[in-house]
Formats: C-alpha cells, sequence, structure tokens
C-alpha cells in the first residue's frame, strides 16, 4: 500500500437476484411472465429477460450431462452465479461479484452456496411454498409476496462480511446447567398448558437458544431469522430502557420488563394493532401456518406460535403478558445469575488462548471464540480475512468426502490452521506460534480437545 | 355416601360386661384396661385389655363401693380405693403373698381424689389437698413416701404416656400446676391460667375437668381446653384452645380450633388430628395443627374436611341368647352412655364395648380439592402410601386433570419428605461408619414412614400407567415427566434410569427426537450404560442416537470396551484402534477382535495395517510379532500369508 499506486479492493457483492419459472412463459413474447422477482427492480426488462434466458439455457444445457443434477454454479472472470430450483420448476438465481485485489488470481470463495439455499427455506418460513401461493392466488399474489420478502430480506444480507458460520447456518446453544434448564422446561409447559392456543414455544437467552419445539429444520430457519434480523431491530430500545424504572403490571401489581416483539408494542395503548407476522413450519408433511408472537424479558427471549386460524385479539395478549410477563422475567435473571455462578466456578475465563469455530451436524450446535460478536450488519473476527477463507475452503474440501479426517494447513504470517471432523462435528482451530512444527500443532490441537471437548466424542 | 365417612370405630372392639346395678365398669388408661367389677369384686372382677394377655380374672373381697381401681405398669400390683382416707394394694407378683394391705393418705383431713400409677410401682394419690408421691414395698407390704406437695386441688388428669399429671387449681379452677414424673422423682412444672370466656361473680370453680384433655399430637404434650360458647363474646361457636405444653418452660397457648358451631362435644386424638364430636349434629371433625391456614393469624384453624358422621357400625351379637344367623344391628352412634378416652378410645360402658376411633384417609380424595392441602394432611397420617399414590394417579388421570402446577406442588411437597428421608439414612450410616462410640448423640436408624413415597412408587403405582393410558396428550404426559424430574433435581435426589427409560420411550413413540436431543444436550437425562444403550438401539430410527450414544459413553470413562464395540460394529476399526490406544488400553484389547473386524471390511490395506499393529504389539510385549495360541488367531496369520505372502510378515529382531 506504500506503493503509489492505489490498490483497488473489491469485496463480494450482490450483483443481482431473481426468481422465475420456465413454465409461467413458454411461448416467445411472453418471457416476461417468467420473472416473478428480479433485483435490483431498476434493471431495464430486456436485461432481465436476456439474463433469465441465459441462465436457463445454462442449467437446460448442463442437464444432458447430468439429468438429474443440473449446474449449480457457474464462475466467471468477474462474478459468480448460483442457480438453485427450489421446488419444482420455480429457480433462483444469484449473480455475485467476486472479490477482486489488484492481482486478481486470488479468489475467495464466498460460501454463498448454502447460504442461498437457505434464503428460500426463510421465504418459505414467511410465505409457506411458492406452489402453495400460486395455488392461492394466482402469478399476481405470487410476485407480490415475493417482492414483499426479498425487498428487505436482501437488505439483511451482507454478503462482504459471510463467513464459515453463515456456511454452516448453525444454532448457537446457550450453556445451562441441569436445574435451570428444567425450570425453563417447567415454564415452557405451564404455559402451553394455560395458553392452550400456543402450539409450539422456542427459549432464547442471550440469542442463544434454549428450548426449541419446533422441529430442527424449521428452528434453524427461525433462529437465522431471529437473530438476523428482528432481535437486532429491537436492540437499541432495549439499551436504552435499561434504566427505566420497572413497569407497574396494573393486575396484582407484579411488576415485569416483559414485552412484545411481534404484535403491540404497547399493550395500552388503545389503537394497539393486534397482528403477527405468520410463519410456515413442516412445510413437508403437514405445512401449519402459525402466527408467530415473540416476548422478551430483559436478555430472556420466548416465541409462541399459535395457529394461525385463530385470531388473536387484545384478550389474548393481555393474558398472555400478565402469565409470563413476571414469570419470564424472574426466570431471566435466575439465568443471569446461574450462568454468572457457573463462570465464576469454571475460572475467570480470559481471552481464550484459542481461537476455534466448532459445529456439529447433527444438532446444528455451533460455538466460535472466533467471533467477537455477531451484530446485524457486521461480524466481527479477531482474525485475518484470510485465515477465514481458509477456513472456508477446508471446510470445502470436508463437504466432499465422507470420511473422518484432518488437515493442517501451514498459513503464512506463522499462522497454523487446522480442521478437524469426526463423525458429524467439524472443528477448525487456528493457532499462532512462531516456529511450531507439525507435531507440536498436533499436541496443542490434542490438547484443545481434551480441554474444551472433553465431554464428547471426539477421535483423534 | 358410604365412601365419605373417614372416621370408623375398630373392628375388634373390646367386650366386656356391660354397666349394670351389680356390675361397675372401670377404665384405666394407663394400661387401657376395663374392669368389670361385679358385686364389689366378691363375685368376680374381669380385666380387660386391649389383648388378651393384659386380660386377667380374680376375685376380692367385698369390702365396700370400689371407687377407683387400677393395676401398676405390667399387672403387678394392683390398687383399689374403696374410700377417701386410704387405698387397697394387693400384689399381683408370683410368689409374693396375696394378702391385701392398706394404705391411707398421709395429710391429716384431706380426701382422696383419686391415685395413678406412675411405675410398676410408684403411686401418686391425688388429694383435695396436694399430692402424695409412693414407693410401693411389695414384699414389706408397705409403702415409702418419696415426696409429697401441699397445694389446693378441685379435680386432677394424668397423662400416662408422658407421665404429667395436671392439677386444677384456684377457686375459679383454672390455673393448671402440672407435675411430670420420672423414676422415683417428681418435678413441678410451671403452671399456666386457662383463659375463660368470662369471669363469674362471685368467683365459682368455673373450669370443669370434662372440658380438659391432655394428649400428645406431633410429639408434643397438649393440653386442649373445650372453651364453650358464650353469649357474652361474639364468638360463632365454640373453640378448642391447645396449650402446648413443653418439658422446659412455660406453656403457651398456640392454637386454636374453630368448632363453628355450639353444643356437647368431646375429644378424641388420633394419627396426630383432633378429633371432635358433636353429639346434637351426631357428626365428628378433624382439625391437623400442621397444615396451615391461609389468613395468618394466631395458628386459627377450620376443620380440615367437611362435617361427616363415624362410619355406621353394627353389632354381632354373641353369648346364648343369639341365634347364629341373627343380622347384626346397628349400634347407636353418639350415644349419650359413650364415655370418650384419650387419646383415641371410645366406650360404651351400657353395651359393654371398647372401641378404637379409627381415621379412613380413601374418604379425604374427594373431600378435600385443593391438592396441595390434601397432600400436605395424607403426608402427615400413618398409612398413607396408597392413598397417596391413588391420589397423583388420580390428578393426573382422573377426570379432574390437575393443571401442571398443581401437580408441580404435589410433586415437591413428596420429594422433600423423601429427600429428607435420604439425608437422615445418608447421616446415620456417616454417622455408623465413623464409629459409634464416637459420637455423644446416640444415632437411631431413621424410620421410613409411609410417606417416603421414592421413585419406584411413583414409577410402578403412578407413572408407568399413566404413560400408557389412552387418551393422554403425550404432551401433557411429557410435561408431567419432566415436571418430576424438575422436582427431584431440585431436591437434589439422583434420578433413576428407568425414569428416563420412560422419558425416552415417550418421546420415541411420538417421534418427538430432536425434543430427546435436546434435553440429551443439556443433561437433563444424566448418562448411565443403560442409557447409552437404549440410545443405540434408536439409530435406526434417529441417526444422530448414534452420536448421542458415543458422548455419552465417553463421558462415563468407564465404557472403553463399549465404544470400541460401537465403532468396530461401525467398521470404523482405524478408529477403533486409534481409541484404545489413546485411552492407553491397546495393550490389553483382544487381536482377533480387531482383525475379525478388519477382515470384514474387505479392505486389505486396512487389514495389513491393525495386522501390522498387533505384530509390533506382540514384539513390545514379548519379543516376537507372532500371536500367542490363547489369541486365536491362526486364520488371520494364513489370510495375511495368502494375500500379502509369508515374507510380508514380521521378522523377530535377530539379536
Amino acid at each position: 500500500m506504500a506503493s503509489g499506486m492505489q490498490e483497488k479492493q473489491y469485496t463480494p457483492s450482490l450483483l443481482s437476484f431473481f426468481i422465475y419459472n420456465p413454465k409461467f412463459g413458454p411461448r416467445e413474447g411472453e418471457e416476461e411472465k417468467k420473472i416473478l422477482f428480479y433485483h435490483p427492480i431498476e434493471i431495464e426488462k430486456n436485461e432481465k429477460i436476456r439474463n433469465v434466458g441465459l441462465c436457463e439455457a445454462i442449467v437446460q444445457f448442463t442437464r444432458t450431462f447430468s439429468p438429474t443434477n443440473p449446474a449449480k454454479s457457474l464462475h466467471t472472470q468477474k462474478n459468480r452465479q448460483f442457480f438453485h430450483e427450489a421446488e419444482e420448476n420455480y429457480w433462483m438465481v444469484m449473480v455475485v461479484r467476486n472479490p477482486m485485489v489488484e492481482k486478481p488470481n486470488k479468489d475467495g470463495k464466498p460460501p454463498t452456496v448454502e447460504y442461498q439455499e437457505e434464503e428460500i427455506i426463510v421465504s418459505n418460513l414467511f410465505n409457506g411454498t411458492f406452489s402453495r401461493a400460486f395455488e392461492a392466488g394466482g402469478v399476481e399474489l405470487l410476485t407480490q409476496k415475493l417482492e414483499k420478502f426479498f425487498y428487505r430480506y436482501l437488505q439483511t444480507l451482507h454478503l462482504q462480511s459471510c463467513d464459515l458460520l453463515d456456511v454452516f447456518g448453525g444454532i448457537s446453544f446457550f450453556p445451562l446447567d441441569k436445574m435451570t434448564y428444567l425450570k425453563i422446561q417447567s415454564f415452557v409447559n405451564r404455559v402451553e398448558e394455560s395458553l392452550s392456543l400456543v402450539k409450539y414455544t422456542a427459549f432464547l437467552y442471550n440469542d442463544q437458544l434454549i428450548w426449541s419445539g419446533l422441529e430442527q429444520d424449521d428452528m434453524r430457519i427461525l433462529y437465522k431469522y431471529l437473530t438476523t434480523s428482528l432481535f437486532p431491530r429491537h436492540s437499541e430500545p432495549e439499551l436504552a430502557g435499561r434504566d427505566s424504572p420497572l413497569r407497574p403490571e396494573v393486575a396484582g401489581n407484579l411488576l415485569h420488563y416483559g414485552r412484545f416483539l411481534t404484535g403491540p408494542a404497547n399493550l395500552k395503548d388503545p389503537d394497539a394493532k393486534f397482528r403477527f407476522p405468520r410463519i410456515f413450519v413442516n412445510t413437508e408433511d403437514s405445512y401449519e401456518e402459525l402466527h408467530l408472537i415473540v416476548y422478551k424479558a430483559m436478555t430472556a427471549a420466548v416465541c409462541f406460535m399459535v395457529n394461525a386460524a385463530v385470531d388473536l385479539n387484545r384478550e389474548f395478549c393481555e393474558q398472555l403478558d400478565s402469565l409470563v410477563g413476571p414469570q419470564l422475567t424472574l426466570l431471566a435473571s435466575d439465568i443471569c445469575e446461574q450462568f454468572n455462578i457457573n463462570r465464576r466456578i469454571s475460572g475467570p475465563e480470559k481471552e481464550p488462548q484459542f481461537k476455534f469455530i466448532y459445529f456439529n451436524h447433527m444438532n446444528l450446535a455451533e460455538k466460535s471464540t472466533i467471533h467477537m460478536r455477531k451484530t446485524a450488519s457486521v461480524s466481527l473476527t479477531s482474525v485475518h480475512p484470510d485465515l477465514m477463507k481458509i477456513l472456508g475452503d477446508i471446510n470445502c474440501d470436508f463437504a466432499r468426502v465422507n470420511e473422518d479426517e484432518e488437515i493442517i494447513v501451514k498459513a503464512m504470517t506463522d499462522y497454523w490452521v487446522v480442521g478437524k471432523k469426526s463423525d458429524q462435528r467439524e472443528l477448525y482451530v487456528i493457532l499462532n506460534q512462531k516456529n511450531a512444527n507439525l507435531i507440536e500443532v498436533n499436541e496443542e490441537v490434542k490438547r484443545l480437545c481434551a480441554t474444551q471437548f472433553n465431554n464428547i466424542f471426539f477421535l483423534d | 355416601m358410604s365412601d365419605e365417612y373417614y372416621l370408623e370405630l375398630s373392628e375388634n372392639p373390646v367386650q366386656f360386661e356391660n354397666a349394670s346395678s351389680v356390675n361397675n365398669v372401670f377404665f384405666d388408661e394407663a394400661n387401657k384396661q376395663v374392669f368389670a367389677v361385679r358385686s364389689g369384686g366378691a363375685t368376680g372382677v374381669v380385666v380387660k385389655g386391649p389383648d388378651d394377655k393384659s386380660s386377667v380374672a380374680f376375685r376380692m373381697d367385698d369390702k365396700g363401693e370400689v371407687k377407683c381401681i387400677k393395676f401398676s405398669l405390667g399387672n403387678k400390683i394392683l390398687a383399689v380405693q374403696r374410700t377417701t382416707k386410704s387405698v387397697d394394694f394387693m400384689n399381683f407378683i408370683p410368689d409374693y403373698p396375696h394378702l391385701e394391705f392398706s394404705h391411707e393418705c398421709k395429710t391429716k383431713n384431706a380426701n382422696i381424689l383419686g391415685f395413678c400409677w406412675t411405675n410398676w410401682n410408684e403411686i401418686v394419690f391425688v388429694t383435695d389437698q396436694g399430692i402424695e408421691f409412693y414407693q410401693v414395698l411389695p414384699d414389706k407390704r408397705t409403702l415409702k413416701l418419696l415426696k409429697s406437695q401441699s397445694i389446693n386441688v378441685n379435680w386432677y388428669m394424668y397423662c400416662p404416656e408422658t407421665a404429667v399429671l395436671l392439677l386444677s387449681t384456684t377457686v375459679q379452677g383454672n390455673v393448671l400446676q402440672p407435675f411430670a414424673f420420672k423414676s422415683a422423682t417428681v418435678s413441678k412444672m410451671s403452671k399456666f391460667e386457662i383463659e375463660l370466656p368470662a369471669v363469674p361473680k362471685p368467683a365459682k370453680l368455673s373450669l370443669s375437668e370434662r372440658d380438659i384433655a391432655v394428649a400428645t399430637i406431633y410429639d408434643q404434650l397438649y393440653v386442649m381446653y373445650l372453651k364453650h360458647h358464650s353469649r357474652s363474646t361474639n364468638s360463632p361457636g365454640a373453640e378448642v384452645v391447645l396449650y402446648h405444653l413443653p418439658r422446659e418452660g412455660t406453656c403457651r397457648k398456640t392454637h386454636v380450633l374453630k368448632l363453628n358451631t355450639t353444643g356437647k362435644f368431646a375429644l378424641n386424638v388420633v394419627d396426630n388430628l383432633v378429633v371432635v364430636h358433636h353429639q346434637s349434629s351426631q357428626t365428628s371433625l378433624i382439625y391437623d395443627i400442621k397444615l396451615r391456614e391461609l389468613d395468618g393469624a394466631l395458628n386459627v384453624h377450620q376443620p380440615v374436611l367437611p362435617a361427616r358422621s363415624i362410619n355406621p357400625y353394627k353389632i354381632h351379637l354373641t353369648g346364648p341368647a343369639a341365634a347364629p344367623s341373627q343380622a347384626p344391628v346397628p349400634c347407636e352412634l353418639y350415644s349419650s352412655s359413650w364415655s370418650v378416652f384419650q387419646p383415641d378410645i371410645i366406650i360404651s360402658a351400657s353395651e359393654g364395648y371398647l372401641w378404637y376411633l379409627q381415621v379412613k384417609l380413601q374418604p379425604t380424595l374427594n373431600l378435600l380439592q385443593d391438592k396441595g392441602k390434601l397432600m400436605d394432611f395424607l403426608l402427615r397420617r400413618r398409612d398413607c402410601k396408597m392413598v397417596i399414590l391413588s391420589v397423583c394417579s388420580q390428578m393426573l388421570t382422573g377426570g379432574d386433570k390437575g393443571n401442571l402446577s398443581v401437580v408441580a406442588t404435589v410433586f415437591d411437597k413428596l420429594n422433600q419428605v423423601y429427600k429428607e428421608y435420604l439425608d437422615a439414612e445418608q447421616a446415620y450410616t456417616a454417622a455408623m461408619e465413623s464409629g459409634p462410640s464416637r459420637s455423644s448423640t446416640s444415632y437411631k436408624r431413621p424410620v421410613r414412614t409411609q410417606a417416603v413415597i421414592d421413585q419406584s412408587d411413583m414409577y410402578t403405582h403412578v407413572l408407568s400407567d399413566f404413560t400408557e393410558k389412552k387418551g393422554v396428550k403425550h404432551k401433557f404426559i411429557i410435561a408431567v415427566l419432566m415436571e418430576y424430574i424438575r422436582s427431584l433435581n431440585q431436591f437434589q435426589i439422583p434420578v433413576q434410569h428407568y425414569l428416563y427409560e420412560l422419558v425416552i420411550k415417550t418421546l420415541v413413540q411420538h417421534n418427538l427426537f430432536y425434543m430427546l436431543h435436546q434435553f440429551l444436550q443439556y443433561h437433563v437425562l444424566s448418562d448411565s450404560k443403560p442409557l447409552a444403550c437404549l440410545l443405540l438401539s434408536l439409530e435406526s430410527t434417529y441417526p444422530p442416537a448414534h452420536q448421542l450414544s458415543l458422548d455419552m459413553l465417553k463421558r462415563l470413562s468407564t465404557a472403553n470396551d463399549e465404544i470400541v464395540e460401537v465403532l468396530l460394529s461401525k467398521q470404523q476399526v482405524l478408529g477403533a484402534l486409534r481409541f484404545i490406544r489413546s485411552v492407553g488400553a491397546h495393550d490389553n484389547v483382544s487381536a482377533r477382535k480387531f482383525l475379525d473386524a478388519a477382515r470384514q471390511t474387505n479392505d486389505t490395506m486396512l487389514f495389513y495395517t491393525i495386522f501390522r499393529f498387533f505384530e509390533q504389539r506382540n514384539m513390545r510385549l514379548r519379543g516376537n510379532p507372532g500371536f500367542n495360541q490363547g489369541e486365536h488367531c491362526e486364520e488371520h496369520v494364513a489370510y495375511f500369508k495368502q494375500v500379502f505372502g509369508e515374507n510380508a510378515l514380521m521378522k523377530q529382531a535377530t539379536a
């Protein structure tokens, strides 16, 4: 950078994103009908048609080589296109500009393939499947829905800061002792019994999951939505409200911090609206449409899911507020206290010696000491992006084989990167040890496994 | 209706000859004996006790009307009072002279009100001027004065269980002076005053012995005072006021039982419950002084249950007059000829019956709606186990399905008692191990009362049936099981694995694998080998169970063999070998097991690797790469030779 020449750096960014269904405009001249959604919206119509046509052609062409498994992505010098058939005949295409440094020979592989899959499911969560919507209201309704959703969704997409964690799309679980966990169980069960409308419940603390009544796949998407979209939007007023006194609850004069994150912002407001976002779960078999009620007290958040056929009114919300508010407030402080005790027992945790990312495919549990804090827009990592890219590469290698394996990479600047795969678990460790040799690095990782992961079965 | 009676008379009453003009009947509370004295004893005295052993029959001379007749403890000496001045004694000890001897009270001009045996040879005379405590010397046929105390006495009452004598003093009679007796000593306890509803003018005796009863409730001595309704005070009905009489310290008024009615009452104490019989309504009420009332005022108690009559009772007529086929006649309950004695005795002198009053717990189930209160009540009863378990079953499966918070309350109450017992048991064991001689306090092995409901009781009688029951929502079943496990954990009681199995079974039945996964993730289901094996068996329906199981085996750290078996069954031969090496047990594993597994993979390179590993092990252990006879590896050696050639075998190092 000391050189006079200004080094130009492009971060990966989204060029375009579109959804089409070739069945909707099979005849010449009707191509526009195929396009259900196009981002950016400003692009000229003909170019849209041209791009869609090109994608269609590529997919058709590659299908001749592999009828069941057509091309998933196309890498060109400047950009990379991802094709994904979300449902039969519904295609989603995403075009991403490659990151480039001055010498454009080293391209980072933004691990967006998986990411893309996920957003379809997120859309499913809020919209149901495409074909359902089509059956329900034809193309117009479908395009409307898509526009509404993706317009918002694409804004939450931050390709430049995507990394391995986004590939995993995991769930961070809150570490908790058995007794407090059982108390939460008891709380959830009692609330579900008293409010018989509630079909599923999920419990989060500190943006980490503790309990999910939803199935794992649905929870994964809901978790993503909560942590990347809903919670960040509400975190600001939370911080501001910390100094405000406890809200005195009229009924029973109980003090609590509970409030709705979805639905009515203020129950006392006579004009409060009792509308909640709707989500779709179990799309594979039973296909349920549910209201999503998110209620939060301090750092504990509970999602209550109620059958969408039921109209939720003020009475229900007040009942929920008076029932859940005080209990949740109490529980939240219990958890906080217990967590602090546990931390004290385990010793004052300094900056963790090891930088690692752990992911378990079985329960989607993720753990990272690399990420300081995941915020809405940027995920702060404590290591250089180049190292993060190596992690991505190792992950790609792991994905190719089924066997357990271990990869040790010596990166520049004295860093060692170790990737380990055992059964369904993956562990990535970054070590910074000058002049360490392979054996020493191996020993170090063994030590890490013995201390951090002594309660799980890790083959070495 | 019939299952609403919660009080009943004992089925086998003590029968005696009914009172008549020629037959006087006396009851001794200390030995619980009924004396039937015919014609002043001349035609015979029949003594019936609670069992046949304590029954005696004898004759004595008729020396006048008998006022009081009692055996000393163990039927050693008989004391008979016929006059107000003296008491007569008869030895019943074998080989002692059977002759009567008499003893006059020491105090001049005093009248003997009665006497009490405090031991087999110690007796107290209560006179209107005080008490005289004697030791009877049967061989010398005399009495030796141990102690006397001068005090004006209106009437007296004796509690044989605690050997406490209560004297009514002062003009109104409401100042009570207790004395405690213990092997040849007497100690004066602090006196106390019973609050009368109204003070009469001029002062006269206002406290009758009929309104006072002494009994032990929950191992504490109480004086119960039946305070009648008075017009001057605005109380809506009569009350029973309980005064706690501690061994040391002052007596205090502690409990008030509200009767909410007026009339004639009688008191009993059964199973630590105060029973109040009301004659005019022919019903009884029960009170539990440990049951806390919500209003928090000075331990004011309402009846635990609505008033009910004693279970109707039928008398089987016996004797020559009764034909065998004759139907039993109903017995008149709450009859005016009934006499009630502490703690639980009802005597009908006119019919010649002595009953023990008993509490039936089963009817309380339907009479007490508040399950938490019901549990508190039942846990303090004697024969409560099966009733408690049926309350639990009813609460979970009955029509009036209790909600979860009630279930939680009940479980917490049960486990509290369970935990207290476990702790006591543990403390006892610890004390025994450290040596019984060292500790000054003598430890008694804690008694396991029926109120201790452990996990296997709950499992066999309640939970396993409940989870099988049709028509119960699985959500509720799981919630209940988790609630029980939560409660056990809260009291730090280790959970038995069959409860976990029940949880897993229920979850698996309803395909709730993700829920199961989360429970395991938070270690709600504690690790154990049986549980790990159960998980392994679920692998075909839920693949992640494999990982969960291996993790659990690993954490147990005593299941290395099992881990090897699991890995070998998955054909992860190398993985198994590396694992066993990492725990340092590779010198002891069976080579054949690994070679078998390696052969099955049909991977010759893998087989080679494994074979070579064991050759090296043999070399290291025995200095020879060959396998021992006992290892049964000949087949594999042959196979190795066949595939890789004889030369590939490891050579013995040449010195």
